[in-house]
């Protein structure tokens, strides 16, 4: 459903961060994106949602040619985002967000089960201010729920472990199962988390603005861990 | 409330007080163009005219709970500089909300004013919460003004929230607002002002914190468009063991100006006195977030704009 040809991107005047980029998505799939930091992870993510163009290169959603599409554009074709650092705003609250991602009023059990799915209660959350009174954990919570919210049918989450507990983790890890099983969407996710790892249908390895290697799973994940052991640097140059 | 048929008043005070047509319930007083066009008392509360000048003397029983009194003015066409004193004296630990709205309206090209000079005595443990919700109507050419004072007295325990409010069609203003506490006293101030086209609006607070552990939140949200200028001048004074806080947030559109002019000072060691202040555009961040939810990026600021100023 996704796919990139030859993708470059780098910083204005500066170095290239993203160095050619090939890459393929099918429909449904989970894919987990890795590699170390600074190897370019989340400017991919913003290149395919619209927060980033890229300097070089095609990227195609069914086929057609989203690359000069705007970032609202993108969204409305399905395209969803979650932010590595959740944004706040002073005035607006958990529910206004939320409704704005599901483009509807939310009734408080549908509130309820949004919010659930990353492990928070509604009621202590819905009518608060999506600002600095929140916790990291908590508004990185929010801002993956208001991406679950939509609906989408390519979902991007760039780190969703980041600063969230080990419970609303396990929480969060059944949700991406429960939409890779119900056939809810296309998963695209940022993560260096091995849980998150194992429950991929296939991992791209990203490393200096390149991919590394990509494939199943299967293929993948016991070479990684492999390299872990051998150099510590899972993967490092001459790892794999 | 027969006594109201001014179309104009009635549109404004839908506006302004929460009015939803027929009759308030509880002690109001209806001012419109300087007279008074209707008034109700009730058992705890009493509404009198001032002797000396215009205005009116507003006195709450000690003891009265979960009451609202309703003190709207509207001024309906231009020509009109309406100037008024009303005092509220609330008795020992009464616990009420006073609405006191405020429209101005013109259709022609004479200027329309409302100045109202408004001035809290609460004795102690009394608990007011105060909405004021100022607008300007009409599409007369002639300058609408809205000019409020404020002068609140809190005794030991006694507390007061003021939510004031102004979103459209003033084109100048000036807001002072003057309060002294007492012992273990409160006041929580929340003011959102937009302004545009070559709207002004001053804001001045000047806030005493006599007695021991008293504490004020002072928090400002404006947002500035067009050709609009605001200003903000707030002075926290901490003479004893105290608590004070005051934030001013302001965001500029288009070529919107915002002069803020906060000042603390101190003269007892445990008088804890923080101020926070930031003007700039909206962030854009906020807009990048909201357009991944399929806002443009004109519905990104709108609703932003809207959230602040809730």
């Amino acid at each position: 459903m996704l796919k990139l040809e030859g993708i470059t991107w780098g910083v204005p005047g500066g170095e290239g961060i993203i160095n050619g980029i090939d890459l393929s998505i099918d429909s449904g799939k989970l894919v987990v994106v890795t590699g170390p930091n600074g190897g370019g992870k989340t400017t991919l993510a913003k290149l395919i949602a619209g927060l980033e163009r890229p300097d070089k290169g095609r990227i195609f959603m069914d086929g057609e040619d989203i690359t000069d599409m705007s970032i609202t554009d993108r969204a409305r074709k399905g395209i969803a985002y979650a932010f590595q650092q959740p944004v706040r705003f002073k005035g607006l609250t958990v529910r206004d967000l939320l409704e704005l991602a599901a483009k509807d009023k939310l009734a408080d059990d549908e509130l309820c089960r949004l919010l659930e799915k990353v492990g928070l209660c509604a009621d202590e959350y819905i009518d608060r201010e999506m600002n600095a009174s929140l916790s990291g954990g908590e508004s990185k919570r929010i801002e993956i729920a208001t991406v679950l919210a939509r609906n989408a049918r390519l979902s991007i989450f760039d780190e969703p472990e980041a600063g969230i507990d080990l419970w609303s983790f396990s929480r969060l890890v059944e949700t991406f199962q429960e939409i890779k099983k119900r056939h809810e969407g296309t998963l695209l996710i940022i993560s260096h988390q091995e849980r998150i790892l194992s429950i991929a249908d296939e991992i791209v390895v990203l490393a200096d603005g390149k991919v590394r290697t990509s494939g199943a799973k299967e293929d993948i994940l016991p070479k990684l861990l492999e390299g872990e052991k051998a150099v510590r640097c899972p993967l490092g140059k001459g790892g794999i | 409330m027969a006594e109201v048929d001014n179309l104009i008043t009635q549109a404004l005070l839908r506006l302004v007080s929460d009015y939803k047509g027929g009759d308030f319930k509880g002690a109001y007083n209806i001012r419109e163009d300087g007279l008074c066009a209707a008034r109700k008392s009730t058992e705890n509360v009493q509404i009198d005219s001032k002797e000396d000048k215009p205005g009116l003397d507003i006195h709450v029983k000690a003891g009265t709970k979960g009451e609202t009194v309703y003190i709207p003015a509207c001024v309906t066409h231009g020509n009109i500089d309406d100037l008024v004193y009303n005092d509220f004296y609330i008795g020992e630990n009464a616990d009420v909300v006073i609405v006191a709205g405020c429209g101005v309206h013109t259709d022609d090209e004479e200027e329309a004013r409302h100045n109202g000079i408004h001035r809290f005595f609460l004795e102690k443990g009394a608990h007011v919460v105060y909405r004021e919700k100022h607008i300007g109507t009409g599409k007369g050419s002639g300058s609408k003004k809205i000019d409020p004072v404020t002068d609140i007295f809190l005794e030991e325990d006694a507390s007061l929230e003021m939510d004031t409010l102004q979103l459209g069609g003033v084109d100048k203003t000036i807001r002072k607002t003057t309060a002294k506490l007492g012992a273990r006293a409160k006041l929580i101030v929340r003011e959102r002002i937009l302004t545009d086209g070559e709207q002004e609006a001053k804001s001045d607070f000047d806030v005493v914190l006599e007695g021991e552990d008293s504490g004020v939140d002072l928090i400002s949200r404006s947002v500035a468009r067009g050709d609009s200028y605001q200003e903000f001048n707030s002075s926290i004074h901490g003479l004893n063991r105290c608590s004070g806080h005051s934030e001013c947030d302001a965001i500029l559109a288009d070529n919107g100006r915002v002069f803020a002019s906060p000042a603390l000072e101190a003269s007892d060691v445990d008088a804890a006195l923080i101020h926070e202040a930031a003007i700039g555009k909206i962030a854009g961040e906020q807009i990048l977030k909201l357009r991944t939810l399929g806002l443009t990026e004109e519905e990104a600021e709108e609703k932003i704009i809207n959230g602040f100023l809730k």
